[in-house]
């Protein structure tokens, strides 16, 4: 603590020790522990209380601000994760910036864990008070950042996980654009003949939804067009889509990302040829115009997935092969059908029930493996089972292969464009898989479909919609508000290099050309010198205050407000000094 | 000697980042699984924010270990930052050995917001190790930051 910190008479902490019944006063002295911290720097008042968080307790925070002059509030209860919003609110109602406030644990991290040492708990609480106080008192007040909101909505994708998103936004009174780039709304939903469970024709599902979205209100379809350019932040991002070399400007407040992903052709498994040995959306099409009159129809799942090269499930061919075998079966009774595969996956009951329904119509399933791939020979195939420990060799009229959804080609562009990110096998990269699964990690920007991973249409629904009400958590406020403790470049101080542009996935900082001119001292036949440099700049509504930025900053131009390095390094003196 | 080491405990600053880390570290109490009272909690937003400096300061200070924890990789709340606390603290590693301190004094953990028992263990597990090492002696060594 510097001589002037200590004279500073201006800052005044208030202390309140919570009991929280006997959690914490059951083992330590609270009373005591009163005493003490009044003895602390810059400490004007200090009392115990049986529960801070009642009531009484708040009353009496908000009596001894008025009573006390007091400016900085440090409470030391339970935690911050339950707690700080309750009295950060209680300061805001008695005038005080609600960051003016700081929390010390000694119940969760104290008096809990150390059950049988009240002399050490007691020391350690005292300890986390003062080095409470230590930061309280380089607290500084913050402000929470304003964002006007454009209530408008931009969908990147018109297969059927972007239109129930756009019909549902639309639903909801928000205004909606909907870009797609092929000429027809739909996607991949065009191609396919009927969909499991119930075997409704696809075309229906498509010719319903598109009826929907035409008689929308409030909805604009872009088609064919491509996004070109994005700009901005949640609320106000400026994009720029072309349509039949017209450039269309729009503001939109939020983003949903449903492209969709792309067909696979196998051509170097299985002898693919595209005409006897077909994958399984060109048996749909087949299927859809009645071509289909093999007797012999052998499928194999998993091509060109759940390999080195792709290692990922692409999770709807076992339904889609089952859900074929089935139509042959359905039309042709006396066909044999034949599913080999490598793991069958039907999960839930009505695909369970559609995996039994298939073997209960005599449709045969022989598991292979990896390392004894079945081979084609002519008309024949020979697959290794595992189970007869032979061969056995089947006769094919058709050969149908389940490959996997793969990502579009040009997902890095679009990507690139949104400032988001791509997984390993080029599929869109939501913020969380749990906590987040349809967001971006940058605000305003969702995510649902097959953009992020290949899902059947039930799915794709659903995800749509996810990411309409997710939105609709923006476009429902005129304003809103983003935290104010975010991070905060000295311009003097820094040097432009960049690292922490490059540090920061939120794409908070930008890097800003400073021009100076300076006039030349000497006669000279240049009158002036222009010196170019850059400076880094945070752009507050982006930023999430993580302060990983701070962490890279070599001439430490950066801090992170609320966390500063000042107020970690003034805890750790006022512990070991 | 031996009675020194017994009566030796240890001062660790330790940096919890809010999500995981200081989570963890709260279910630790709210499970009632006891650790030595070694440790000194400071709040982070995120474990990627520690940088090397915040570290030597606190060894500087007479600190006798510095702990940090963050979410699991592929967990943090800002998607990346616990990969760069991985850099940072690797890179200190490396410093503190040119400083001829122990790199074992600083040690990263994952601890998510359900792995209270984990916690516990790490503060436990982390203790022991200080006290064998025994105090951390600054005088032959300088690491004030200028």
């Amino acid at each position: 603590m510097s001589v002037e910190e200590k004279n500073d008479k201006k800052v005044r902490v208030g202390i309140f020790i919570c009991h929280c019944g006997s959690n914490i006063g059951g083992l330590i002295n609270c009373k005591e522990l009163v005493k003490y911290v009044k003895k602390l720097p810059n400490v004007a008042y200090a009392e115990d209380n049986l529960y801070t968080c009642s009531d009484p307790g708040l009353s009496s925070i908000k009596k001894s601000i008025k009573e006390h002059d007091l400016n900085r509030i440090v409470v030391a209860a339970c935690t911050p994760r339950t707690h700080e919003p309750i009295f950060r609110k209680c300061i805001l109602e008695a005038g005080l910036n609600p960051y003016l406030f700081n929390f010390v644990n000694i119940r969760d991290q104290c008096t809990w864990v150390h059950m049988k040492y009240p002399k050490e708990a007691f020391e350690k609480a005292l300890d986390l008070i003062s080095m409470g106080v230590a930061k309280a008192i380089k607290l500084e007040p913050l402000e929470m950042i304003t964002i006007y909101v454009t209530p408008i909505a931009l969908i990147i994708g018109g297969g059927i996980s972007g239109m129930s998103a756009a019909l549902n936004l639309s639903r909801q009174g928000f205004k909606t654009y909907l870009v797609e780039k092929e000429n027809e709304l739909g996607g991949r939903l065009n191609l396919l003949y009927k969909l499991f469970p119930h075997n409704t024709e696809a075309s229906e599902l498509i010719e319903d939804i598109k009826n929907k979205i035409q008689n929308a209100r409030n909805l604009i379809v872009y088609k064919p067009a491509k996004v070109k350019s994005i700009d901005g932040f949640v609320g106000n991002y400026k994009v720029e889509i072309e349509q039949n070399d017209n450039i269309i400007n729009l503001t939109v407040g939020v983003i949903i990302v449903a492209v969709g992903a792309s067909l696979f052709t196998p051509f170097k498994f299985f002898e693919y040829d595209g005409k006897i040995r077909i994958t399984q959306y060109e048996l749909e099409s087949k299927l859809k115009s009645n071509e289909v009159d093999a007797n012999n129809v052998v499928m194999i799942q998993c091509v060109g997935s759940r390999i080195d090269e792709r290692p990922y499930c692409s999770s709807i061919c076992c339904m889609t092969a089952l859900k074929n075998a089935l139509i042959i079966k359905d039309k042709n009774p006396g066909a044999n059908v034949t599913i080999l595969f490598r793991d069958l996956y039907t999960p839930g009951t009505n695909y369970e029930k559609y995996y039994r329904n298939a073997r209960e119509k005599g449709i045969i399933f022989i598991k292979y493996d990896l390392d004894r791939l079945p081979s084609i020979e002519e008309n024949l195939i020979k697959v290794f089972n595992e189970y007869m420990g032979d061969y056995i060799i089947i006769p094919y009229d058709l050969l149908v292969l389940s490959t996997p959804l793969v990502a579009n080609d040009d997902n890095k562009e679009l990507a690139q464009l949104l400032k988001v990110p791509l997984g390993t096998n080029g599929f869109f990269l939501e913020a969380h898989v749990k906590l987040r699964p349809n967001d971006f990690a940058t605000d305003g920007i969702y995510i649902g479909g097959s953009a992020k991973w290949p899902v059947d249409i039930t799915e794709a629904i659903t995800q749509g919609y996810a990411t309409a009400s997710r939105a609709s958590t923006i476009l429902s406020h005129k304003i809103i508000q983003v935290e104010g403790a975010i991070a905060e470049i000295e311009e003097n101080k820094c040097t432009g290099c960049g690292e922490c542009r490059d540090t920061c996935i939120y794409n908070a900082i930008e890097m800003i050309e400073v021009v100076s001119k300076f006039k030349a001292i000497l006669d000279s036949v240049v009158p002036s010198v222009s010196l170019v440099r850059y400076k880094s700049r945070i752009l507050p509504a982006l930023c999430k205050g993580c302060g990983s930025c701070e962490g890279v900053c070599p001439v430490g131009a950066i801090s992170l407000k609320h966390f500063t390095n000042q107020q970690i390094i003034a805890m750790v003196q006022s512990y070991l000094g | 000697m031996d009675q020194n080491r017994e009566e030796f405990i240890p001062k660790i600053i330790t940096f919890l980042c809010n999500w995981c880390g200081y989570a963890g570290a709260d279910l630790a109490g709210v499970s009632r699984f006891q650790y030595p009272p070694t440790i000194r909690i400071i709040r982070v937003m995120c474990s990627g924010r520690i940088e090397p400096s915040l570290i030597l300061d606190a060894f500087n200070r007479g600190g006798d270990g510095v702990l940090v924890c963050g979410c699991h990789i592929g967990d943090c709340h800002y998607l990346s930052g616990n990969e760069k606390a991985e850099e940072q603290i690797k890179k200190t590693q490396k410093l503190l050995e040119l400083l001829r301190i122990e790199p074992e004094r600083l040690r990263l953990e994952w601890v998510s917001s359900a792995e209270g028992a984990k916690f516990a263990d790490i503060v436990k597990g982390f203790t022991e190790q200080l006290i064998s090492l025994g105090p951390f002696n600054i005088e032959n060594k300088d690491v004030r930051i200028k």
